[in-house]
């Protein structure tokens, strides 16, 4: 019950911010000086009246305004100007999966390696582990992810030829770019998890726990990692931003065609309905990242829905 | 009375960067069936690091069980291996702490960390388990203990936790408890209700307590013995009317001068016991109390005095009790009269 209700409550917080970006982004890019069609000195001033009027940016702007908000709502983004009247939602749709699929594998391979490796460095302070967790983290922090992924193509792909190096379709091609990308998410979780863990661990309801006679493995399980994985549920919202954004030259190199691609051509472009478009569409996409990592936050920290989901 | 467990002669270290830490330096005393006993002594004198040895809780390293044996059951505790301390942990000897808003896990609900050890140690099943956990909690005198059952920790007020860890710890019925100043996070008025609750249930549950604590108002409601620790070692011990009334160790005196108690009129002031207690990286090698003690001789400062008996069941280690010691009658303050 809790629960429904601090979900809920959640997913009202995310429909508001997104209403807002959206008024905001559309405003601020109709206030953008110049006019949106590209070339337009060159084009006659008919065909330009033409143009425009087609694409309805005749209109009065709150007319344009809520003809937008009416398209979104049946999932349209609105027509490209440069792409020969394309839908913009056509073309997200296109290149958002591969890029899904690997942000997706990359959190979740790089969340559970990093917690293995988070748990175990925080219960064997100083072991090897301990210590090859530590260096992993400090590369994966610092060495940018499309020079792990140059490394991993020439090396494993081409020297080795265990995985492709390039492309797009098997599983297979989605392994090389998964394993760049989750270099970041295991080093920041693994962090996490071994401070936590250590913390947690010197806590007293520990000490009950194992006074009740429970084994250690129920004690690490049971006990102590749901609590130290509560710091680091709050960063997979902004590790998914990181993850996205990092995609870009991953996808790049490994000639992924995903979202990567397509934000090149809509920022090179300069085209104004594909920019709002994909602005939306990416503030989306991460409001809800940000809105399921609050549920699962919830989830594990009952304190969290209980106290905001409503009345005690 | 049969005796449940004996500690004999125990000694606990820290090895820490800076050195050992010799916590507990010789502690010795044992606990009858359905008896309580109480555990005083000023903060860092080894009453957490002896309790928390007898359940095996500190981790090792730091901590070295150096000697001694503790006797529980025919086994001595400080040999048996883990996977059988597991078995007696929680089901023959329990513990509940001091600070009730810590030592619940916040978050799991109360209900599932009461049915925790009764699952593991009483082989129930998960509906079994549950009706006996909400006995538990009716027991402990928790209201509408159905719905405090699905409740999580933050929902319970400090008096609440601190009963639900009597219903954690008492859950399998253990022949002892160990309680480590399980009141002194507590409000005033919450403090008597729970010690009530504890000299219910152990009349209920024919268990044996060792009460850890600060408070002799406390001791006298509760305890029948009394163990007085000093510097990681036992300085001195007897039934309650002994040390209340019949002090003999000048430290005991100290520290009944130094603690409110029922039978002290309200302007009577309480006097702190001047100086520090030893450093226990190089405790003395001779008694521990010589440097803060008024009666200190020669001999105290060369040698630990050896333990005597006042009576078969009151025992002293304190020099003043040789007969060629000089007679010393101990202050006012300490035994209450004029
Ligand atoms: N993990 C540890 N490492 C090093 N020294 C320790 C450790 N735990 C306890 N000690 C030392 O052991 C001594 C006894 O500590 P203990 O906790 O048993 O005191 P206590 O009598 O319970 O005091 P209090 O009344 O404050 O609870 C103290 O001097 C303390 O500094
Ligand atoms: S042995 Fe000596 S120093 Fe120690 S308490 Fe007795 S009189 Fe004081
Ligand atoms: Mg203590």
């Amino acid at each position: 019950m809790d629960l429904l209700k601090y979900t809920l409550k959640r997913f009202a917080y995310m429909a508001v911010t997104l209403w807002l970006i959206i008024t905001v982004t559309f405003f601020l890019m109709h206030m953008l000086p110049g006019s949106p069609l590209r070339n337009e000195e060159k084009l006659p001033p008919q065909l330009k009246e033409q143009i425009l009027r087609e694409y309805g940016l005749k209109d009065p702007l709150h007319v344009q305004y809520f003809r937008y908000l009416g398209g979104l709502l049946k999932g349209d983004l609105g027509t490209s100007l440069t792409f020969d009247g394309r839908k913009v939602t056509d073309m997200v749709l296109e290149g958002f999966p591969a890029s899904a699929q690997l942000g997706l594998q990359a959190i979740l391979f790089g969340s559970i390696i990093g917690i293995i490796l988070g748990v175990i460095a925080g219960l064997k302070r100083g072991s090897w582990i301990d210590n090859m967790a530590t260096v992993i983290a400090i590369l994966g922090v610092s060495v940018p992810g499309f020079v792990v992924a140059a490394v991993l193509s020439y090396v494993v792909g081409l020297k080795l030829g265990w995985f492709p190096v390039a492309l797009w379709g098997t599983w297979e091609h989605t392994v090389l770019p998964t394993l760049a990308l989750s270099g970041l998410v295991i080093a920041q979780i693994s962090r996490y998890i071994r401070t936590e863990m250590v913390e947690v661990m010197e806590q007293d309801y520990i000490k009950t726990a194992k006074a009740k006679g429970l084994a250690s493995n129920a004690i690490i399980f049971k006990h102590a990692l749901r609590n130290a994985l509560i710091p680091a549920v709050t960063i997979l919202g902004p590790m998914t931003v990181n993850i996205m954004t990092g995609s870009m030259t991953v996808e790049l190199i490994f000639a992924i065609p995903g979202m990567g691609k397509l934000f090149v051509e809509t920022i090179t472009n300069n085209d104004y309905t594909m920019i709002l478009g994909v602005t939306i569409f990416y503030s989306a996409f991460l409001l809800l990242a940000i809105f399921i990592v609050d549920i699962l936050y919830g989830l594990i920290d009952p304190r969290i829905r209980i106290t905001q989901g409503g009345k005690e | 009375m049969s005796t449940v467990l004996e500690v004999r002669n125990l000694q606990v270290s820290f090895k820490t960067h800076g050195g050992e830490v010799q916590a507990v330096r010789g502690v010795s005393f044992d606990l009858k069936e359905g008896e309580t006993i109480a555990i005083v002594g000023e903060s860092g004198c080894g009453k957490s690091v002896t309790s928390q040895t007898i359940m095996r809780l500190l981790p090792s390293p730091p901590s070295v069980i150096k000697g001694g044996e503790i006797l529980f059951d025919g086994k001595d505790l400080t040999k048996v291996s883990e996977k059988e301390m597991e078995k007696i942990r929680g089901t023959q000897i329990a513990m509940i702490f001091q600070d009730p808003m810590t030592s619940l896990n916040p978050t799991m609900t109360v209900g599932s960390q009461i049915m925790e050890g009764i699952i593991k140690h009483q082989k129930m099943n998960k509906a079994d388990a549950k009706k006996k956990a909400i006995e538990m909690l009716r027991l402990v005198g928790i209201p509408s203990p159905e719905k405090r059952f699905n409740q999580y920790p933050h929902q319970f007020s400090g008096g609440m936790r601190q009963r639900a860890m009597i219903a954690i710890a008492l859950a399998c019925a253990p022949k002892v408890l160990i309680a480590d100043e399980p009141t002194t996070a507590l409000d005033v008025t919450i403090q008597a209700q729970i010690i009530d609750l504890m000299k219910d249930l152990q009349k209920k549950i024919k268990t044996s307590i060792i009460l850890i604590t600060h408070d002799l108002g406390v001791v006298a409601d509760i305890a029948e013995r009394v163990v007085v620790m000093y510097a990681g070692k036992v300085v001195e011990s007897g039934k309650l009317e002994e040390i209340f009334y019949n002090p003999k160790h000048p430290y005991t005196w100290g520290l009944l001068a130094s603690m409110p108690r029922l039978d002290q009129t309200s302007d009577q002031e309480l006097l702190p016991i001047p100086g520090t207690p030893p450093d226990l990286f190089k405790p003395p090698k001779g008694c521990p109390f010589a440097a803060r003690c008024k009666h200190a001789m020669k001999i105290c400062l060369e040698e630990m005095p050896d333990t005597t008996e006042v009576s078969s069941t009151h025992q002293v280690a304190c020099w003043l009790t040789h007969p060629m010691a000089p007679k010393v009658e101990p202050p006012a303050a300490a035994v209450g009269g004029e």
